[in-house]
């Protein structure tokens, strides 16, 4: 399997440049751009017609949206990581045209009945017209630099990339299939909705039943790279995406088990400057790299080297 | 357990607001107690008519009792899972076990009262027990956090699981939690974290485990020691993804529709059982729990017993097997294309 072209720069010198991002590191030498690859289920997404201005969450300033599209979704005056598509994790991270999504035909059922301002068929059916997607995991395999690896995301767009059952299913058969092929385990997670609610306590079970799958996974000697971005939280947070044997964060990415306002609601004091970001879970052990998108893929590529001695 | 104990209920404080006409009811037999003693003392030979309607009486509360109890809502359930006369974990330790030696380390952080771990005996079976508690007293309450344990709670669990799998002991939960706590020392020492362990931990544990939702079961740090070979409920427990509060604030603007979130989520027994998610469910006494705790404990013996026996023919590899297909089929989705989502499928067409 052929390496995109412009992978030379980061890969290539050792250790990746996220600067400054973790204790230690050197400055920025180069950051690897990642290819626009095409992912076949994903190329013919409608886009959702969206302003050609957009501002930055980060530093507030007014951004042409094509400019941080071409910087791999990252602003590029305050290095502000805005949450990114399914679609573009894929293009960004993987080899191009190497992902093979499997599983696509899984679809949620509605176990409740549950009905809040919609009923739950309505809300799915309108969040894959919205998002392209059938649900708020991928998962499939493809090759990172000419490696071949398991990968599963979970896409913060899609009912604030929730888990219900069949994002439990589809992780946990790529779980299984990482354990059996024995090949490197990576799941992407953008999830602040934690287990999804609108299917009660089968939800729940998820959680059970992604990490009993990982315990297998990690009896078996696989590796898993677990990579947190913004937001990830609640019952995705307490299950694999803790489970790591690598931890990753992209940049002040929100990460914790309950949210901010319910923490402040509970023990009614201020949340400390910082709290649950990325560099708060790096400092207190629960991380271990920073990395800044653009490296990313570098970095991964590297980590899975490690894989055959 | 063996000698029966008629208890007159709980005190009216802990009185549930659906609860008020068996109060009534209540109330108007003191009175005729009262005056059927009085006309006895007498020798009123009215004494014999007061008594049949006395008798009556005592039949008409009990069908009223159960009559009530076997249609609550699920928000009343809710509330029955919460009273305060409810037994908690070691009121079941003091009634079901005949020995218990605490253990509280987590080798790392400090105690948390909130998850109570020993050795103990259950009959003639030696077994490790780990359980939330919520505590009895103000002070015991704030010690515990209300039964929302901090990770080194779990940490702890996970440890004495351990401990118990090395000695080939089964292990007991009791569930019994309205979620992990949620504060800034929580999250400083990974909630997440240890949760995510325990689930991962107790999928690998070789010896038995049986849980039971005695009361509160919510969310995250109810499973966080619920990862089991059996899984049962109380009756009157519940077992949620989200607190009802916690739902209708996020989907209704408040947690005033919390009944109305409880409703929703599925969250009794009765629905988990039929989610296939539980076993199990306990029956509890009429009335609930909170007011016969002799009662409650007697059956939740008889099912922790009947569990463990079920389960010590397993052999290690069997027993793991069977636990991670346990977990492995929950879930309710739809594969399209296969023959059994045909007919639904068109409703999920992707776009």
């Amino acid at each position: 399997m052929s390496s995109p072209a412009p992978s030379a720069a980061a890969g290539s010198i050792g250790l990746p440049h996220s600067a400054g991002l973790n204790p230690g590191d050197q400055p920025i030498m180069a950051r690897e751009r990642a290819r626009k690859a095409t992912w076949q289920s994903l190329a013919e997404t409608k886009k959702v017609p969206e302003g050609v201005w957009m501002r930055c969450d980060g530093c507030k300033a007014t951004l042409f949206r094509k400019d941080v599209e071409r910087n791999l979704g990252v602003c590029p005056q305050c290095d502000h990581h805005f949450p990114i598509s399914a679609a573009e994790r894929i293009a960004q991270l993987l080899d191009a045209d190497t992902f093979e999504e499997w599983h696509a035909d899984l679809v949620p059922a509605d176990p409740l009945g549950f009905n809040d301002r919609r009923p739950y068929p309505e809300r799915i059916r309108a969040e894959q017209e919205r998002t392209g997607l059938r649900e708020a995991a991928v998962v499939g395999q493809g090759f990172i630099k000419g490696l071949r690896v398991v990968f599963g995301l979970t896409d913060s767009g899609f009912i604030m990339g929730s888990m219900g059952s069949v994002v439990g299913e589809k992780l946990t058969r790529a779980i299984e299939a990482a354990t059996e092929r024995s090949l490197p385990l990576i799941i992407v997670s953008g999830s602040g909705g934690g287990a999804r609610m609108h299917e009660g306590v089968l939800s729940l079970m998820q959680m059970a039943k992604v990490s009993a799958a990982l315990a297998r996974l990690n009896a078996a000697g696989g590796l898993f790279i677990s990579v947190l971005t913004h937001p990830t939280m609640g019952g995705v947070a307490a299950s694999f995406a803790s489970l790591g044997d690598v931890i990753l964060a992209e940049p002040r990415a929100l990460i914790g088990f309950a949210g901010p306002k319910v923490i402040q609601q509970t023990v009614r004091v201020n949340l400390p400057e910082g709290f649950q970001t990325s560099e708060f879970l790096l400092e207190h052990g629960f991380l271990d790299r920073i990395v800044h998108r653009a490296d990313l893929r570098g970095l991964l590529a590297q980590i899975v080297g490690y894989t055959t001695a | 357990m063996t000698t029966a104990i008629t208890n007159p209920g709980p005190p009216a404080k802990f009185r549930l607001p659906f609860e008020a006409p068996i109060a009534d009811m209540e109330a108007r037999l003191v009175e005729l107690e009262t005056k059927y003693a009085n006309a006895k003392a007498g020798q009123d030979n009215e004494a014999p008519a007061i008594g049949d309607q006395l008798r009556r009486m005592r039949r008409e509360l009990a069908g009223l009792v159960r009559s009530i109890y076997a249609n609550l809502s699920p928000w009343e359930t809710v509330l029955v899972s919460r009273c305060d006369a409810r037994p908690q974990t070691r009121d079941y330790i003091r009634l079901l076990f005949d020995q218990f030696v605490e253990l509280h380390g987590d080798r790392a952080t400090g105690d948390d009262p909130a998850i109570v771990c020993g050795f103990a005996h259950l009959g003639d079976r030696k077994v490790m027990l780990i359980g939330h508690q919520k505590g009895k007293t103000l002070a015991e309450r704030q010690a515990c956090h209300f039964g929302c344990a901090h990770p080194e709670g779990y940490r702890k669990a996970l440890l004495k699981m351990r401990l118990a799998a090395k000695l080939g002991l089964p292990v007991i939960t009791f569930i019994d939690t309205p979620g992990a706590f949620p504060g800034i020392e929580a999250e400083e020492r990974g909630q997440a974290l240890v949760i995510a362990e325990n689930l991962m931990g107790m999928s690998q544990v070789p010896t038995p485990i049986v849980s039971v939702v005695i009361g509160e079961g919510g969310s995250g740090g109810a499973l966080g020691i619920g990862v089991a070979d059996r899984v049962a409920m109380l009756q009157h427990s519940y077992y949620s993804v989200i607190s009802p509060e916690g739902c209708a604030t996020i989907l209704w603007k408040g947690n005033e529709h919390a009944p109305r979130a409880a409703d929703a989520l599925k969250m009794t027994s009765r629905d988990l059982l039929r989610m296939g998610v539980i076993d199990e469910i306990i029956p509890e006494p009429a009335g609930g729990a909170h007011r016969d705790h002799t009662e409650a404990a007697a059956n939740l013996k008889s099912f922790l017993l009947r569990s463990l026996r079920d389960l010590q023919g397993l052999s290690k590899e069997e027993l793991l097997q069977l636990r991670y297909e346990k977990f492995r089929r929950m879930g309710a989705y739809l594969e399209l294309g296969t023959e059994s989502s045909e007919e639904t499928a068109a409703a999920y067409q992707a776009p």
